[in-house]
């Protein structure tokens, strides 16, 4: 990405993990540690390092219970993390519409 | 014109930009489709269908008199279907999903085949007369679209898939009179059990 448009990025969720996950709580109330993992298809190292860097935005936030004697986790989006997406949506969106103007 | 140097070259050209911004978007469009997917298989849809059968399983006679017994139960998988399809209209209008999307469509298209195949089945059963084993063919090809269908879905849904296979398993070492508690335990109980988790896990 040039450096000149990426600036204006919200680097936090241009990242493409936690784009996923964003966009993946952006379609569902909720979703636990485990649908997140399946859904992007990664690690459980690299799902908690990229959830807890959205999660200290507060884009995200998440709910740990137990079932049974299993520890849960559960993630929302926030109002923050939904209106930071929109934005980057809108960015991408004028991105392409300024190119097809050249 | 040379111009050497990696910053020069790169705002010479902005096709990259472009084509990233583009591939993030459909990114994001998958990313949330095949999320939508994942939960759009409705609970309060499966309760549903399992109280119909409950109420087929009451009204149905005797499976010895077998093409009444058949005509009941298959008005009553009518009526669940279509208390199912419900489900999922009422469940992706409230997530805001459109109701056939890609994830939409690949479950119906997943859980067509082994339905096909079970009224093929059924139609060569009822006609050599051996209607105690329609239970078993029932429950193992309904279980069969499940798990196919649900195997984009959250995990549940797949288990519950299984969990109708080995209902009609059970079903073939169950005497031929039993037919309509299979039936119950299976359709009308399974449904409600897996039904009442999704809605209260998954939102409905």
């Amino acid at each position: 990405m040039p450096a000149a448009a990426a600036a204006d990025l919200d680097r936090l969720i241009h990242e493409r993990m936690r784009l996923g996950i964003v966009s993946g709580l952006a379609a569902n109330e909720s979703l636990s540690f485990s649908d997140l993992k399946k859904l992007l298809a990664t690690t459980d190292g690299n799902l908690s390092v990229h959830a807890r860097k959205l999660e200290d935005a507060q884009y995200i936030e998440c709910e740990k219970y137990f079932e049974g004697r299993l520890p849960k986790t559960v993630y929302r989006l926030t109002t923050v993390g939904r209106r930071a997406l929109e934005h980057y949506l809108d960015q991408m969106e004028s991105l392409i519409h300024s190119m097809r103007g050249h | 014109m040379p111009c050497a140097g990696p910053i020069r070259s790169r705002r010479l050209r902005p096709v990259p930009q472009q084509a990233h911004a583009i591939d993030d978007l459909r990114f994001i469009r998958e990313t949330m489709e095949n999320a939508a997917s994942f939960t759009a298989v409705p609970g309060w849809g499966g309760i549903a269908m399992g109280m119909t059968a409950l109420a087929a399983a009451f009204a149905a006679p005797r499976p010895s008199s077998a093409t009444p017994w058949m005509i009941v139960w298959l008005a009553a998988s009518l009526c669940a279907f279509a208390l199912g399809a419900l489900g999922i209209y009422w469940k992706a209008r409230r997530v805001g999903t459109p109701v056939l999307n890609r994830p939409g469509r690949k479950f119906l298209l997943s859980l067509f085949p082994p339905l096909s195949a079970g009224a093929v089945i059924s139609f060569a059963i009822y006609g050599t007369g051996m209607t105690h084993l329609l239970p078993t063919v029932w429950l193992l090809l309904y279980g069969v679209g499940i798990i196919s269908a649900g195997s984009f879905s959250v995990r549940i849904v797949p288990l519950m898939g299984l969990c109708f296979m080995l209902a009609g398993v059970a079903a073939l070492f169950c005497p031929p009179a039993w037919g309509n508690v299979v039936m119950a335990a299976g359709f009308g109980g399974l449904h409600i059990l897996f039904g009442t988790i999704i809605a209260w896990r998954y939102g409905g």
